[in-house]
């Protein structure tokens, strides 16, 4: 029983731990971020690598999730005869929900995995020693930007995902089911508000700052060779898909009242 | 030029130095000896300002940089270059960009500018046509030239090298060594260079400082420790398992 109750309570301590020191890496991050020179060169780098490389993922998930909404909802609605409903079912979704958490676990995959496994092997290679002797802040010159590029690139990969899931739903709907495409494309505007579609994008930005910070934080902090980025590049993964998860359900809950 | 005062450092559990004393003087070549892990690393990052002391002082031409402002430290680093172990080039830049990285970063020279100033210390380091090479295309030794070449782009006062001959082959190990001497006779700068090589140590050295159990035990010139009393000395320098050293992990 002593066991468990110190196991438990040694969980909550790293826990503590851990977060206190991802709050530190956040505000080194900002303070940086004001402060001038500015990485222009890398920030763009950056959104390339984080926002145009995602693209093609983040295309095919978003436009198979808007058929099977379409699919699900369809069949699911005809029941009680309300099938015409489906392009308000899939846009809600897409830009409240789908659209936000899919782009985020996809880059989380891609990106946050990519920039822990770097900065991992920066660190553990000493190259981030390297920059500081060289006079270089590690955290401008390289978490800044990516924290940024995250932030930014997240919402406009997700108004691309609400946009191509919207377009998905509306292939299985008319081309499949037959249905009025006129209906569809009112249904989709009746009850689609723009505060449904920014508010997504708020929690899209919060998630790819986090996906980011948090994979930063594991590589930057990264020991014990290549063993220790291998480590690094699943810790990141899996706190920053947890943190999408959890994070969303409080954010959905605070945002759409 | 760099005086290092009691300086005390742990991580975790594990007390890496234990009050180091070591003073190194200017235009001099001091040689840092010591055995896998005894803290030869953690030290010559001290000495730069990359890991901060416990307790204790370091200080570079009379100012102490133990509690300096990142901009202030900044300003010291410039006086600095340093050769890490595994040369540690960026990955993602071009071997020019690598040895000009301080100075593109400035911008007080144009790209082409920093592009020639590169090719310039490239050919000082024995290298030529590598500029557009990824450090992934390069060799070994190679790699450490680049890092060296990047070390003295910006014409620093103080050179620090952690361990420049190890994984190399013997010819190129020597080679490194003779670079080493060279980059003191043109540039005339102050080195200090972590070593377990003593060929090595006794080619570049002006003096050899050994660097066990936390604590400087003996600082002296080349023929000083060779002729030591210090039997802890006299077993590294002879690089026998017998002895009072006691081996990590392995019990007598
Ligand atoms: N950043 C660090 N965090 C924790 N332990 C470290 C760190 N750097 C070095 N150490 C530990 O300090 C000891 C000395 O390391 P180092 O200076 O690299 O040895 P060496 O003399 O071979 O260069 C080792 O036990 C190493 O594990
Ligand atoms: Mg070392």
């Amino acid at each position: 029983m002593l066991r468990v109750i110190e196991y438990i309570g040694s969980l909550i301590i790293k826990f503590a731990d851990e977060t206190g020191r991802i709050l530190i890496l956040l505000f080194s991050t900002l303070k940086q971020m004001i402060l001038p020179p500015y990485e222009i060169r890398n920030i763009i780098k950056q959104m390339l690598e984080i926002g145009v490389m995602s693209v093609p993922v983040v295309l095919i998930t978003a436009i198979f999730t808007g058929m099977v909404l379409a699919l699900q909802t369809y069949t699911g609605f005809k029941r009680f005869g309300a099938e015409s409903l489906v392009g308000s079912v899939v846009a809600l979704s897409m830009t409240r929900e789908m659209g936000p958490v899919l782009t985020g676990l996809i880059v989380t995959g891609r990106a946050g995995a990519a920039m822990a496994a770097e900065l991992g092997t920066m660190r553990v290679t000493e190259q981030i020693d390297a920059l500081e002797t060289l006079a270089t802040n590690p955290v401008k010159y390289l978490i800044v930007p990516r924290f940024l590029s995250g932030a930014l690139m997240l919402p406009a990969l997700t108004v691309l995902s609400d946009i191509i899931g919207i377009i998905g739903g509306y292939i299985i709907t008319v081309g499949l089911f037959g249905a009025s495409s006129a209906q569809y494309w009112r249904r989709v505007w009746d009850y689609l508000e723009l505060e449904d579609i920014y508010n997504g994008l708020i929690k899209a930005c919060f998630f790819g700052a986090s996906i980011a910070l948090i994979s930063c934080y594991k590589g930057f902090y990264t020991s014990g060779g290549a063993e220790g980025v291998g480590k690094a590049t699943t810790g990141a993964v899996v706190l920053s898909f947890m943190t999408i998860l959890i994070s969303d359900y409080f954010l959905s809950a605070w945002l759409f009242k | 030029m760099i005086r290092i005062v009691n300086v005390h450092k742990t991580f975790g559990a594990n007390h890496v130095l234990r009050g180091v004393n070591l003073e190194i003087k200017k235009g001099e070549s001091m040689v840092v000896i010591g055995g896998s892990g005894s803290g030869k690393s953690v030290l010559i990052k001290h000495i730069i300002g990359i890991l901060k002391p416990d307790s204790g002082d370091i200080f570079v031409d009379n100012i102490n940089i133990v509690n300096l402002k990142e901009t202030e430290l900044n300003k010291i680093r410039k006086k600095f270059g340093m050769l890490f172990q595994g040369a540690a080039l960026f990955d993602s830049l071009r071997v020019w960009e690598n040895v000009g990285f301080s100075l593109l970063r400035e911008r007080t020279y144009s790209e082409k500018e920093v592009r020639r100033i590169a090719s310039e210390k490239l050919r000082l380091v024995g290298l030529a046509g590598v500029e557009d090479l990824m450090p992934s295309e390069l060799s070994g030794g190679m790699k450490k030239r680049v890092g060296l070449a990047r070390a003295i782009a910006h014409n620093p006062e103080i050179l620090l090298y952690d361990e420049p001959t190890t994984g190399l082959d013997p010819i190129m190990a020597d080679a490194i060594n003779d670079l080493i001497i060279e980059m003191r006779e043109k540039l005339s700068v102050t080195s200090v260079t972590i070593t377990h090589d003593m060929q090595s140590a006794y080619k570049i050295a002006d003096r050899i400082a050994m660097l066990y159990e936390g604590k400087i035990i003996e600082v002296g010139t080349p023929d000083e420790i060779k002729q030591t009393e210090n039997p802890i000395v006299r077993q590294f320098i002879t690089g026998s398992a017998a002895g009072p050293i006691r081996i990590e992990g392995v019990t007598a």
